[in-house]
């Protein structure tokens, strides 16, 4: 199957070498960051994680809302879902992927990774997360290839498979879970200190996940005369509008519990992402953006007439990945760090080699993601001429 | 019989694992049958704990000129980072608001306001660095110290989002520059791993108390084990008041500071 | 076998590939790196031969039974007691990491991370 992605058209091949540029941008800034070591980045002894840690844990959202779709085609055997499950599977794949590489750089000492697996710490929730995502890129990968290799060949998918599909399916929230116990059973960060943030979490990942799915499926009918069908796009898209509604509203939930309550350590993170604090205002535009977005996004998404036209449900979708990851990238990690345990505040902005890092490991991503799919494709795409000669004859 | 290229790769693939399994265990031979033994003249406890005499420390400063800190990070190797940003201190001063911060009060008394006070990790006996520590690079010993081991940090920082007194400092690069004198007998660190106050455990092996209590002209720092009842730090706790940072956290602080 | 013209030669040159370490170290056998011993001290913690063979695990339990385990004393095989310390027991008679440590480490082109943080003492001379 491979072979599909060896031949493509001058554009497949434009794109390719584009993302590559980027994957060499990073590489050579990750290098760069391998040499001085970590200072290179905005972070600091307050704000001790950053950019990485934030787009990490957005993709990891991205990665478990695969299950949006292939739950109900296998679970409820949703035939509409049939040709994007695959889109949906191979997107998890290559945000996991993603995820990895964000922690990998994120690491202070990278050669000694190891030590995770070499020592064991079953008190660790990073290693609990560990074991899921890898666990999750497995299942996935496994999943998704198999059931495209049968399609190739023209048949079904072996049987043995079907528990592995039922598995990754209650396995994709769990990676959901253990990143948010990563923030929420830490003492003395206010900000991640509350129950909400794995509904949070999820709430989040099934609408920025399915809304890039969307994207993703608008934009291969464009370019690659890939077309999912008018009603699995439709399904998807309520998928979103709850998903996204709920995920707004749980943030409400914690601003009414800050502020009326009125105790100064939870309103103070909110404060500052939102209103400035101490005359430090660095992320306010920024959070104000993500909302916007988020509004600009529920009106279109809402209104039935604008959620069912492409255009408009494209720039909804768009506005919702955007806003989640703001909110659930920067603004959940600079929350957390913000006011530190002196009550002081650090900024923190991203520098210049670690924003060429994040692109480039996105790079990555989304070449993973473009080979991924232009094998899918070209399967699909063999397959039904393969039908259509045989109804020809 | 024929064999599939698939399946001969399978057993190829198969058969490189198995023998490198095997082969681990066959050249893996124990080091010879010596011993270990902690030395007689270390110190031992059962909890090691701190006491900060708060007047006698806000009093003598800033004649004192912070002898702990200064002994402390020359001793440990610790630079001097100009960038507030990456710096790194393992015992310091800030003042009264900023380390008692659950405290807010318009009135503080006027001893209090603004004053500096001396910083160091706390020792938690509930340590949720330890909690969080995906490799055990940091850990709890068995006489309450919350331990570094550099060898083994893979610069994560999950400990330092974990720790809530922000006792803890990250090697943003090499730390040898910002050394203008260096102490010989103890390491530096080096760029990507965590680190922190361990109350002196090198000391206390060979019978001597941390550098800052030792060092501190006003004897403003008392050091002992908190279990026993008759050591000097019981006694004070026992006959003053004392509080402690974020108490009700539950990490179970192990400095506490005489008011 | 399919493509064999391309396929024989490609084995060939993965071969030489993996073995290009051998091929460029022909006859540099004649090279083995002569360390410096410590002149005054004649016998390490252990025999001559357990350490050329063992130095590596005896460090790696050096470091762990001080850290992780607080017994800071190492009782030998022949009964003596040395205070676990790689800067302040090993390099107090092997006074210099260049001519001792890296003699070999470099032949055999290994490198240990040991002095990013351990200070070595011809290092800690020059710092001032």
């Amino acid at each position: 199957m491979i072979e599909k992605a060896l031949r493509g058209s001058a554009k497949y091949w434009l794109w390719v070498c584009f993302l590559l540029s980027w994957v060499l941008i990073g590489f050579i800034c990750y290098l760069y960051q391998l040499k001085v070591g970590l200072g290179i980045t905005g972070m600091s002894r307050d704000v001790s994680w950053g950019f990485y840690i934030a787009n990490f844990t957005f993709l990891v959202g991205v990665a478990a809302s695969a299950v949006m779709v292939v739950l109900p085609y296998y679970w409820h055997n949703y035939k509409e879902f049939g040709k994007i499950t695959i889109l949906g599977e191979f997107l998890a794949v290559a945000s996991v992927a993603m995820c990895v590489l964000f922690i990998l750089v994120d690491l202070g000492q990278p050669m000694r990774v190891f030590n995770v697996l070499r020592y064991p710490t079953l008190n660790s929730i990073m290693f609990y997360d560990v074991v899921v995502l890898n666990g999750y890129l497995l299942l996935n990968l496994l999943c998704g290839w198999t059931v495209l290799h049968a399609e190739y060949k023209g048949t079904k998918y072996p049987s043995w498979l079907k528990p592995f599909i039922y598995l990754a399916i209650v396995w994709a929230p769990s990676i959901h879970i253990v990143t948010a116990f990563l923030y929420q059973g830490l003492p003395g960060r206010h900000f991640w200190l509350t129950a909400i943030m794995a509904p949070r979490f999820l709430a989040s990942a099934f609408s920025s996940g399915p809304a890039l799915i969307i994207i993703l499926a608008l934009l291969l009918k464009k370019v690659a005369n890939f077309d999912a069908g008018k009603k699995a796009i439709e399904t998807l898209s309520k998928i979103v509008t709850y998903a996204f509604i709920v995920n707004v509203l749980f943030f409400l939930f914690e601003v009414f519990t800050a502020f009326y309550s009125g105790i100064p350590g939870h309103k103070a993170p909110i404060q500052y992402l939102f209103a400035g604090l101490h005359g430090h205002a660095e992320w306010v535009p920024t959070m104000w953006l993500s909302y916007i977005l988020a509004a600009i996004a529920i009106i279109l998404l809402v209104v039935p007439s604008t959620r069912k036209n492409e255009t408009t449900l494209a720039i909804a979708c768009i506005a919702v990945f955007l806003s989640c990851w703001i909110d659930k990238g920067i603004g959940l990690i600079t929350g957390g760090y913000t006011p530190t345990p002196f009550e002081t505040i650090t900024p923190y902005r991203p520098t210049l080699p670690e924003i060429g890092i994040t692109l480039g490991v996105w790079a990555v991503g989304f070449l993973i993601l473009t080979i991924l799919y232009k094998i899918a494709l070209g399967v699909k795409e063999s397959h039904e001429l393969v039908v259509k000669m045989k109804e020809e004859v | 019989m024929e064999i599939k290229r698939r399946d001969f790769l399978k057993i190829l693939g198969l058969g490189l694992v198995g023998s490198i399994t095997s082969a681990n265990f066959l050249f893996r031979r124990e080091v010879k049958a010596q011993s270990y033994i902690a030395p007689p003249e270390a110190l031992k406890a059962k909890r090691w704990g701190m006491v900060i005499d708060i007047k006698k420390c806000v009093n003598a400063q800033p004649d004192c000129k912070l002898k702990c800190v200064e002994v402390c990070h020359k001793l440990h190797n610790v630079p001097s980072i100009p960038d507030k940003k990456k710096e790194i201190k393992w015992i310091w001063e800030d003042e009264y608001e900023h380390v008692f911060p659950e405290q807010p009060n318009e009135f503080v008394a006027k001893i209090y306001a603004h004053k500096p006070f001396i910083l160091l990790c706390n020792q938690c006996a509930n340590p949720p660095c330890v909690r969080v520590c995906p490799t055990q690079a940091t850990f709890k010993r068995e006489d309450g110290i919350v331990m570094m081991d550099y060898h083994r940090c893979i610069g994560c920082r999950f400990c330092m989002a974990a720790c809530p007194f922000g006792a803890r400092s990250f090697n943003w690069v090499d730390p040898r520059p910002y050394l203008a004198k260096v102490n010989p007998e103890y390491p530096t660190r080096t760029k990507g791993v965590v680190e922190k106050c361990t109350f002196c455990y090198e000391r206390l092996a060979v019978g001597k108390i941390p550098a800052c209590v030792e060092s501190c002209p006003d004897k403003a720092l008392i050091f002992g084990d908190l279990e026993d009842e008759h050591s000097e730090i019981s006694k004070i706790l026992k006959e003053r008041f004392s509080i402690r940072r974020k108490a009700e956290l539950g990490t179970d602080p192990s400095v506490f500071y005489l008011i | 076998m399919y493509n064999a013209d391309k396929v024989i030669p490609g084995i060939i040159i993965l071969i030489l590939f993996f073995t290009l370490p051998i091929w460029l170290n022909v006859g540099r056998l004649e090279a083995v790196p002569e360390v410096e011993l410590p002149k005054e001290e004649k016998k390490c913690v252990e025999s001559k031969e357990f350490m050329r063979r063992e130095h590596m695990k005896l460090l790696d339990d050096w470091r762990i039974k001080v850290l992780r385990e607080n017994q800071h004393v190492y009782l030998s095989g022949e009964g003596k007691n040395f205070k676990i310390s790689l800067q302040n027991t090993c390099m107090k008679c092997h006074e210099n990491k260049e001519k001792f440590c890296d003699k070999c480490h470099n032949f055999v082109v290994t490198h240990p991370d040991c002095w990013t943080c351990h200070i070595a003492p011809e290092v800690a001379k020059k710092w001032k």
